[in-house]
């Protein structure tokens, strides 16, 4: 037999984010969830991932020299070439990663406000944390440190007005000329660190959150992100070392 | 023979969710043998003999089985022994003369209800949203009439063990409810009598979950926390099920939206 309970005042639960948006398409009710935007944050990683490895690998191309890397920086623009007219690939390329990165930023944004609001009023006391590691708890400004370099490296070497000595299409003196100011050789092996403390903690947060799960290789999980975070920060760190030095000059 | 510790409590006092609270000193000599409930229980009688008023705080069971034991202790929840819940945390674990920090949990989730105790009946809305499984009524079936793995059986009852303290909750630097909502989930979605209502449930509860709690960055610090040790494997294994939730063809499969 069912009971009445008489109900006080602020026993029961709490309004804290309201009801779960309902929608005719279940990619929208999806991407409204907690859940589906750690999704979309970690597909969109994956891809932002592949992009920052092929562009490590690319630049590789800089100790073989100016013919090289220019031939390797036209190239982009002929990718697939005759399939498509000239840069077409290269701009669905530029859409593809400007659309990735605006999910990534935007499901952060929302996610960090919603966890704002899950504890508004903090611990009063300090807390003894045991298992966040200082990339996880940094990933906010990581990524705010990653977003602000992205613009000035394209100011730099895409735009051109950051870099006094630029010249369009001459990529390898660009970037020589670019690199040998010590300061901003510096805003870049600073902000690669960042961006591997990034890929630490979101390579392994890739697997958790898309629930790629099983004890085959769940133990290899951290090392992968910690493996592709050194290889791709690492590499890049070399690039304006190696300027510096004369190695490339 | 047991020892007795000299202690500085500093626990947080508050007359209710709408006053300003504060950390308040207690000097407590304990037998180092005395749970950490027990510890509490000496200074309210110390409190109520003094005729001032006593420390509220949940408890029920004692034994580490109902959950309703909370604290912050030390910036850690349930305290520094690793799966553990307050009540079966020893005072043997503290030495003489330490500082002991006790706090409420703190969740938008969870508001303060006096003291140290906090309500948690959003825990209740999740469960209510669908961590169960619907069954006919009719003659009992046969035993064993239908056949569960032994592995799945017990994945599913790491999963059973949690006691809804709330612990992740409050060890969350989001404040999300993921290891809970996770283990409500699985516990049931690892087995075949989960199977008919799979989707639908995980649906349900997720949703739930997210009217009330923060998102889960996977830091691990639930895991940690939890009296139970419940693995964030299940989190992982909930984030693949909503998934399949939002994109299978749920027609054909029955399972419409629940509510």
């Amino acid at each position: 037999m069912t009971q009445a309970t008489e109900s006080r005042p602020g026993a029961d639960a709490p309004e804290v984010n309201g009801p779960p948006k309902q929608s005719r398409f279940w990619i929208v009710e999806f991407y409204s969830s907690a859940i589906g935007k750690k999704w979309v944050m970690a597909l969109t990683g994956i891809g932002l991932m592949g992009f920052v490895l092929v562009h490590m690998v690319g630049n590789l191309k800089m100790f073989l020299g100016r013919t090289e890397f220019d031939h390797y920086a036209e190239s982009l623009r002929t990718l697939l070439y005759p399939i498509f007219p000239h840069g077409v690939v290269l701009w669905i390329f530029r859409i593809g990663l400007i659309v990735m990165f605006g999910f990534h930023i935007h499901s952060a944004y929302t996610l960090t406000r919603m966890n704002h609001r899950a504890r508004p009023i903090k611990y009063q006391s300090p807390r003894d944390y045991v298992a966040v590691t200082f990339a996880s708890r940094t990933m906010r400004w990581t990524g705010i440190i990653i977003g602000l370099y992205l613009i000035f490296h394209l100011a730099d070497l895409t735009w051109g007005f950051a870099n006094p000595d630029f010249v369009r299409g001459a990529a390898y003196d660009n970037l020589v000329a670019s690199f040998e100011r010590w300061p901003i050789a510096i805003i870049y092996i600073l902000a690669n660190i960042a961006l591997g403390i990034h890929l630490f903690h979101g390579g392994w947060s890739i697997f958790q959150s898309t629930g790629m799960n099983n004890p085959r290789y769940n133990s290899a999980r951290r090392g992968f992100a910690a493996g592709f975070a050194i290889l791709v920060a690492g590499i890049n760190c070399l690039f304006p070392i190696a300027v510096l030095a004369g190695v490339v000059h | 023979m047991s020892t007795t510790l000299n202690l500085k409590l500093k626990v947080w006092r508050q007359e209710s969710a709408d006053d300003v609270g504060a950390f308040e000193y207690y000097d407590v000599a304990v037998a180092d043998d005395a749970s950490f409930l027990e510890m509490l229980d000496y200074v309210n009688e110390g409190l109520i003999l003094d005729d001032r008023e006593p420390i509220a705080f949940d408890h029920d069971c004692r034994e580490g089985i109902c959950g309703s034991c909370s604290l912050m202790i030390d910036g850690q929840a349930h305290g520094p022994q690793k799966g553990t819940a307050t009540c079966q945390l020893f005072m043997r674990k503290f030495s003489d003369g330490d500082e002991i920090v006790v706090e409420p949990w703190r969740a938008a989730g969870f508001p303060l209800v006096k003291d140290l105790a906090v309500n948690r009946a959003a825990f209740d809305r999740i469960i209510e949203a669908g961590g169960y499984i619907s069954v006919n009524t009719g003659a009992a079936p046969d035993a064993n009439i239908t056949l569960v793995p032994k592995e799945a059986a017990d994945a599913a009852m790491d999963a059973a063990a949690c006691i809804g303290c709330g612990a992740c909750v409050a060890a969350c630097p989001n404040s999300a409810g993921n290891l809970f909502t996770a283990a409500k989930l699985q516990h049931l979605n690892l087995l075949p009598q989960g199977q008919p209502e799979r989707l639908a449930r995980t649906e349900a509860m997720v949703e739930k979950m997210e009217e009330f709690f923060g998102s889960c960055t996977n830091h691990g610090e639930c895991q940690e926390a939890c009296p139970k040790e419940i693995s964030v494997d299940f989190i992982a294994m909930m984030n693949r099920d909503y998934l399949k939730a939002k994109l299978a063809n749920r027609k054909r499969s029955g399972q419409k939206k629940f509510g």
